[in-house]
């Protein structure tokens, strides 16, 4: 067995209980941590050994109930599968513990998830279906429909990657990466009915899929590796398979990739902005572009370069397309 | 050390809005004796939105341009974080899937091309710091950096997600606290400032779909500098570069507060501590005036 290695860590803890207090504050206690703990550990012996008023959720300490995802040093975590040494590797020895919003606190590291509930709930969670009462037999899912989840299953709600979405933080309309992978994993689902119902839903505009900012940020904190922004491109390219696309600026702005590349090869950066705006919509942004111009860094459509070998590029264009607007 | 040796994938800023990029990459490889072989026949990315509306079309384009890389036989180097993701995704989707690959080189033939997964791809900051060296950088410093509060902007599209990303690294970079963009402003003999929004997102890919979002992203990240005392900022990505530098506008509106910084590519940091002038650094092409040299 190996040799139990120990170290001395920082934690700086949040602390708010909104019946009584203006402001949080943070509670600092420094305790050895050995290689065998995770944050759960720390948690627990903060609020067994030092101050029994702590507050944080717990449940099943196997990274499946989803209830413990907190933030340290800003990451979101699950805290029972958190090693604290992984921590310390990344952010040296003095961890800050958080809860996974700030502004959502009710005590300490418990926040009200209500707005999370919400959104997951809007996107229809479940398997919308006629069912048969008495099936003939087992409607089996084939393992390569199976497969078509990618995986979106998996996701245990616990909230890490929507609280650290910052399109959500700043547009509360926008309904967040963990729901729209709910959305993808029903909508991907062979049994399911609702697809061009989700489809609807999330094609919506500010609240839709158009508004991710695609800081890949939901990837990377994601405990479980549902990879919510590969369901949200998904999700997009649902929207244009099923001919919901909306004609605004969001959809025209994709497409624009596409009409500019075949073209010139390269995005005519210019002509992107005045497609996906409309010919009156470009207009707000002459100001800036005459600064740009100023500076040199407008290309005038007659200056606008190519990549050689055009030809092959066009080519490849018409005979790999797979979807039209 | 045996002459270090790429393919460059421009992208398209740095042929349009970002000229300085261009400049700035070329002066700076000059001056660290790498030599880049520009792959004029490359296309767009896509810059994560292609993919949104054709995915295919999207991974047989960036298939196209590592083909070309890899007929070279030289590793692809990149100049725009999203550039970068999209053609490492692109080479990791490929690798990992032989169906997929097949389906994509099914596309690339009827163009008299292959992608055999041969090529890495690494962008320009992390080919400076793997391949080259911080430590020589630093012995080639003539103008160190040394007066100046310079803050790391990292880009999202080089951080994260960090598990692909680090397929490249030679040691992996952690996207809640990148040390990489740190460690080359300090090579260069300036500070480098710490502050919250430094690994965060710039708001450039939603700009014209959720502008309020993008302008106070920016914002954000621009104050978040200014709070931290620094004198400028520095990016890898032109992305970033475009939205930090000539957005400052909107985004002070946005977040009710006055915020401007001059904002230097990564190649343009390097190329001063290196004794670049800065006309062959473009620093001129900058709609926020870089008052400081």
């Amino acid at each position: 067995m190996d040799t139990i290695k120990s170290q001395q860590v920082t934690f700086k803890v949040f602390r708010f209980n909104e019946e009584t207090d203006y402001l949080p504050y943070y509670n600092t206690y420094t305790l050895d941590v050995t290689h065998e703990e995770v944050v759960l550990d720390i948690l627990n012996r903060i609020k067994w050994d030092h101050d029994g008023s702590l507050s944080y959720r717990r449940s099943c300490r196997h990274g499946i109930c989803g209830v413990c995802s907190i933030k340290v040093n800003g990451k979101g975590i699950l805290a029972c599968k958190s090693r604290l040494f992984d921590l310390v590797d990344v952010f040296g020895s003095e961890l800050v513990i958080e809860p996974l919003s700030t502004k959502r606190v009710i005590k300490d590291l418990i926040i009200d998830k209500k707005d999370f509930w919400d959104k997951h709930a809007a996107v229809k969670p479940y398997l919308v279906s006629d069912i048969v009462e008495h099936p003939a037999s087992e409607h089996l899912v084939s393992p390569h429909d199976a497969e078509k989840l990618l995986e979106a299953d998996y996701c245990i709600q616990c909230g890490a990657c929507h609280y650290s979405c910052p399109a959500l933080a700043i547009n509360e309309e926008f309904i967040g990466p963990a729901a729209f992978a709910a959305a993808y994993r029903f909508s991907a689902d062979v049994r399911d009915d609702a697809s061009l119902e989700r489809l609807h839903i999330v094609n919506g505009e500010a609240q839709g899929v158009w508004d991710c900012v695609k800081c890949m940020e939901c990837a990377e904190v994601c405990p479980k590796e549902v990879n919510p922004i590969e369901k949200i491109t998904k999700l997009h390219n649902m929207v244009f398979e099923a001919n919901i696309a909306k004609n605004n600026v969001a959809t025209r702005h994709a497409v624009g990739f596409a009409h500019s590349i075949e073209k010139h090869g390269l995005l005519d950066e210019g002509e992107l902005v005045r497609y996906s705006e409309g010919n009156i919509g470009v207009l707000k942004h002459v100001p800036v572009a005459l600064k740009m111009f100023a500076k040199g860094k407008i290309v005038l459509p007659w200056n606008m370069p190519k990549a050689d070998k055009l030809d092959e590029i066009k080519k490849l264009i018409k005979s790999s397309s797979t979807v039209k607007f | 050390m045996e002459k270090l040796k790429y393919a460059l994938f421009t992208g398209c800023t740095a042929k349009e809005s970002t000229p300085e990029q261009m400049m700035s990459t070329l002066a700076v490889a000059k001056k660290l004796g790498i030599e880049l072989v520009e792959l004029t026949e490359a296309s767009c990315c896509g810059a994560s939105h292609l993919q949104d509306y054709d995915d295919f079309l999207s991974l047989v384009l960036n298939a196209r341009n590592i083909a070309y890389a890899e007929n070279h036989g030289l590793t692809m180097v990149t100049i725009c974080n999203t550039c970068q993701l999209n053609t490492a995704m692109t080479k990791h989707r490929l690798d990992h899937n032989a169906e997929l690959k097949a389906k994509v080189n099914a596309k690339l033939a009827e163009v008299g091309l292959e992608y055999k997964g041969t090529s890495q791809i690494t962008h320009f900051l992390y080919a400076i710091i793997d391949d080259f060296g911080l430590d020589k950088i630093k012995e080639m410093v003539t103008t160190p950096l040394s007066q100046f509060n310079i803050a790391p902007f990292y880009g999202c599209h080089n951080i994260r997600p960090s598990e692909l990303q680090n397929e490249s690294h030679k040691s992996p970079e952690s996207a809640y606290k990148p040390t990489s963009l740190d460690d080359l402003i300090v090579a260069c003999g300036g500070v480098n400032v710490d502050y919250e929004e430094k690994n965060k997102c710039c708001g450039f890919h939603a700009e014209l779909q959720a502008p309020r979002t993008a302008a106070i992203l920016t914002g954000n990240a621009v104050a978040g500098a200014m709070d931290a005392n620094a004198d400028w900022m520095v990016t890898p990505c032109p992305l970033c570069h475009l939205k930090l530098d000539t957005q400052t506008h909107h985004a002070s509106i946005a977040i009710g507060r006055e915020v401007s910084l001059p904002v230097l590519h990564m190649q343009q940091m390097v190329g001063l501590a290196l004794g670049c002038t800065p006309a062959e650094l473009g620093l001129n092409h900058h709609v926020t005036k870089v008052d400081f040299v």
